[in-house]
């Protein structure tokens, strides 16, 4: 509390202020907070609860409507205790049920018109859910449902809009379906009928490119709009019995039945804009089915409601929690319901749903693999067997000593030791795997130094190397090392022409070799050694082919040590040895084809895809903030009427045109760097394709199904920076004459937002 | 009307600042010589500095409050002696692109001491670390990371006396990924 000697009256209305607040949060907290673990019965509460907000209506009640209009938005998982809530304010207090309504038709309008389709979802289910607390008239609600499906008859708009307002219908229908059919069943199935061919007429190009598994069994993967239909249909031919979701408005009928409803006012559904964004489709990921935990309770079948509708609470709970990892693990596991389903089992489905999402998941991958350890500490005794059951390890690994070491499962198994012994060390490794399974352990990352031991006497430039090490050792500058390099012969050329400073393989391999030798102890010292040095490598790397050179030489010393490759990689871009394309190009060279589908290679890729994407991002946030600066000196000398600072203007306007150049420049070498890559993708699966062609050989090699779904993971990974590039890509890569197996990749990236 | 989080979802317990306060924090400042210069006399100067250290005081503790709400650098505890750089860019690595890490040293021995700052380019990245590395094992042992206001020369020291933590100066039990038992205990 601010003490100050102003009157009486401000020092009133500022503690009325701040008493208002404190209620303010009070209301808010109570509203949250209703549902958890109590003392008293949620119909209690729920009562109790209605009684307060309505004694507060008179002072509070913008505050109580934006209150429950954002509970609806972004408390999903609790969708009916708070419809209930409404329900019976709406029974006291008619007015407000009649405001509330209102409110949210604003707030969906709002979300829709923001791109906000997942929260706009959860706003129209609840607006259906009113419809059993008495509060929307169900003729109404059918109308709003009429003219979401009429969307799919919009002609000239991308199918994803269709999709969403389908989808939005569907997954309302668990809560309400069976009230409406009850009240408008001839105007009902009008609308299944029209839902219905227009899911059988929709494209469903994008479908492979979102599978995780390639195969249908055990575990289909369906697209999310089939799944969600088959479900619904199913439940109509239950005729609608749904017990899974908790009603707390059943205990208050007597009450809410005595309630006048209110009709929704006709929605249309805002058209389509340049700048709409629509979700994108998705595949809907199964890894267990009833089969699973034959001890506990049944899991609910793929297409039934009540798994559509566990699965939806389920992904609720996590987007509510994910910055809390134990609260999202004790929400999770105190699910209502639980003795009746394989709960632990629903959660993992979810969880690893989430993680394995194309184009990605949801959140950084690390939340999810903490969550699952936060919930194994809460079941100690359940959820470890679970994620086991499913897990990797339990396939026969003796597969792995009788399959050639590259075929997937060999492979698989290699990436995993390789990423274990980066969390520990080499030894541990070979102590823990048996003798037979040994050919499956990484290399010891040592560095492999070519001019060290004495065979290497005769290699063209040993002399020099030698001498350099000293150099180094005695802290030598970067002067020195130049005069050291000066005499180094350049194998490419007859005459030396100028100074010598023209791309010199051998001279990058000298310096190279023994800098990172030296270096090898540990990264803080390469490190080290790329900050010292810098000028000597800017200059031998000057060309792009010296750029090439330097990677190259990188990688001959460090081929045993993926993790040392990466982290020397990222310094280079960093601080500009070398450039995005570069390391694109290298990637895609002859001298890493042997390890063209090891995981470290593709972690490069995409980190040097970041890093370009970030850059362009820093510049762009850089230039707007100068813009802004500059505008509102403008503002205040149009308020100051001071002609003065015109002169100031200058030097911002100049510095914004500055700017906009390295804008520009970086858009440009951000372009090119996707289209470098899209070009080798195409060049080596083209030449496969067509070797295949001539050899008369299957084109499905397991080096083909990992290349071309690289270039899948590309699309994917980077889709909201590719999208600018469609036009482009489409005239002139993935044009008509291009192989269908690569052509396929494109459409179906194309058909994510089409 | 869609209104802000509500306070129960914003609720980020992980990233908060947890009560530990680097007491060799200081902002760099000219000293208070010149409450010396001021003052009648002997007792007078005494009591404007002992003010003026108090003032400075708790301005180091706003500075160093401001600074860790910012900080892009995590100090990371409980490491094993043994524990390697590689291992700690692997796993912090999980939560974002790291800038540089800062293995921490014995004074004397200028050896691993069982400490380290890791430092992200961005703040989100950090906090990512909080949320999830935090609490979490590397090398068989359960890692604790707080914010760091940022390093500076020197600070990758240990400050026991004999060169190391000072938590392994007192410590009684044996700890074989930290020198076997503490400094205290060893001499006894």
């Amino acid at each position: 509390i601010v003490r100050n000697g102003g009157s009486d009256k401000n020092l009133n209305s500022r503690r009325k202020t701040s008493d208002a607040n404190e209620t303010e949060d009070h209301l808010e907290s109570l509203i949250c907070k209703v549902g958890e673990k109590s003392a008293c019965s949620l119909e209690s509460n729920l009562e109790g609860l209605a009684g307060v907000l309505e004694a507060d209506l008179p002072n509070y009640k913008s505050k109580i409507l934006r209150l429950l209009c954002t509970v609806a938005r972004l408390l999903p998982e609790k969708l009916t205790i708070y419809t209930t809530l409404v329900g019976l304010l709406n029974a006291r207090n008619y007015n407000f049920g009649g405001e509330f309504v209102e409110a949210m038709i604003r707030q969906l309008k709002e979300s829709l018109k923001a791109n906000n389709y997942n929260e706009a979802v959860y706003l129209v289910r609840f607006l259906s859910d009113l419809v059993n607390c008495h509060v929307i008239a169900a003729p109404s609600m059918v109308a709003m449902f009429e003219n979401f499906v009429s969307v799919t008859q919009e002609e000239d708009v991308p199918q994803v809009r269709r999709d969403w307002y389908v989808y939005a219908f569907l997954s309302s229908l668990p809560w309400v379906g069976k009230e409406l059919y009850e009240k408008k069943d001839a105007e009902m199935d009008r609308i299944f009928a029209n839902t219905e061919s227009y899911l059988k007429r929709r494209q469903k190009t994008h479908v492979p490119m979102l599978q995780v598994w390639t195969a249908d069994k055990p575990h289909p993967q369906e697209e999310y709009l089939d799944c969600l239909w088959a479900q619904i249909q199913k439940l109509k031919k239950d005729c609608w019995q749904e017990r899974h979701i908790l009603r707390p408005y059943l205990a208050f009928d007597s009450i809410l039945c005595e309630a006048l409803q209110h009709n929704l006012p006709p929605f249309t559904p805002p058209p389509h804009t340049e700048d709409s964004v629509y979700p994108m489709p998705r595949v809907i990921f199964r890894m267990f089915d009833y089969t699973d935990d034959p001890e506990g309770p049944v899991m609910p079948g793929s297409h039934s409601v009540e798994r559509f509708v566990i699965e939806e609470n389920l992904h609720c709970i996590i987007k509510s929690h994910w910055k809390e990892r134990k609260t999202c693990a004790a929400q999770l596991v105190s699910y209502p319901g639980k003795n009746k389903i394989p709960l632990n089992y629903h959660i993992v489905e979810v969880i690893f749903a989430e993680l394995f999402q194309l184009p990605a998941p949801p959140h950084i991958d690390v939340m999810y693999t903490t969550l699952l350890i936060e919930l194994c500490k809460l079941q100690p005794g359940s959820l470890p067997q679970v994620v086991s059951f499913e897990g990797w390890f339990q396939f026969a690994l003796s597969d792995c000593l009788t399959q050639d070491l590259e075929s997937p499962k060999p492979k698989f198994v290699r990436e995993v030791l390789e990423k274990c012994m980066r969390l520990s060390y080499h030894q541990r490794i070979l102590d823990i795997v048996p003798p037979t399974f040994s050919a499956l352990c990484p290399a010891n990352p040592t560095c492999i130094y070519k001019y060290g031991d004495e065979s290497s006497n005769s290699l063209p430039g040993h002399s020099v190397a030698l001498c350099l090490a000293v150099a180094f050792k005695s802290k030598a500058t970067n002067d020195e090392i130049f005069s050291i390099l000066k005499d180094v012969p350049n194998p490419n050329q007859d005459d030396d022409d100028d100074e010598g400073f023209s791309f010199n393989p051998l001279k990058i391999e000298v310096f190279v070799q023994t800098l990172l030798h030296l270096a090898a102890k540990s990264f803080s010292h390469s490190f080290s050694a790329l900050a010292k040095f810098h000028e000597v490598f800017k200059t031998l790397a000057e060309s792009d082919e010296g750029k090439l050179h330097v990677l190259r030489v990188m990688f001959e010393v460090w081929r045993n040590h993926p993790q040392m490759i990466a982290v020397l990689v990222d310094k280079m871009i960093r601080t500009q040895i070398v450039d995005c394309a570069a390391v694109a190009n290298w990637i895609f060279s002859s001298e890493l084809s042997r390890d063209f589908t090891r995981l470290f290679v593709w972690e490069i890729l995409h980190s040097t895809i970041r890093k370009m994407n970030k850059h362009v991002v820093k510049i762009q946030k850089e230039l707007e903030e100068a813009k802004e600066k500059l505008a509102r000196q403008h503002k205040r000398r149009s308020d100051d009427d001071d002609r003065s600072s015109d002169r100031k203007d200058g030097a911002l306007e100049e510095q914004i045109e500055r700017l906009q150049e390295k804008v520009e420049s970086a858009q440009s070498e951000q372009k090119n760097l996707f289209l470098v890559i899209f070009q080798r993708f195409i060049m080596i699966l083209t030449e496969h394709l067509v070797r295949c062609e001539t050899d008369g050989t299957s084109v499905l090699t397991p080096w083909y199904k990992n290349c071309i779904e690289r270039l899948q993971q590309i699309f994917l990974q980077h889709h909201q920076i590719i999208q600018q590039y469609m036009v482009t890509l489409e005239n002139l890569l993935f044009t008509a004459e291009l192989d269908p197996h690569i052509l396929a990749v494109f459409q179906q990236f194309c058909a994510l937002q089409a | 009307m869609s209104g802000g989080l509500l306070k129960a979802l914003r609720s980020d317990s992980y990233v908060e600042l947890s009560q530990y306060r680097d007491q060799h924090f200081r902002v760099r400042r000219a000293g208070p010589r010149e409450g010396q210069a001021l003052g009648q006399n002997a007792e007078e100067r005494f009591a404007l500095v002992s003010l003026c250290r108090l003032a400075f005081c708790l301005g180091d503790n706003e500075e160093q409050e401001k600074l860790l709400k910012k900080s892009c650098t995590l100090y990371v505890g409980n490491l094993s002696f043994y524990t390697t750089e590689e291992q700690i860019y692997e796993l912090f690595s999980k939560s974002g692109d790291i800038k540089k890490i800062i293995m921490g040293l014995d004074k004397v021995k200028k050896t691993a001491c069982g400490f380290c700052f890791v430092e992200y380019y961005s703040r989100a990245d950090a906090e990512n670390a909080m949320r999830y590395i935090n609490g979490t094992r590397l090398d068989d042992r359960i890692i604790r990371t707080d914010w760091d206001a940022g390093f500076k020369e020197g600070r990758q020291y240990g400050r026991g006396r004999s060169g190391g933590q000072v938590r392994d100066e007192y410590r009684q039990d044996y700890d074989a990924g930290r020198g076997g038992y503490g400094k205290l205990a060893q001499k006894q």
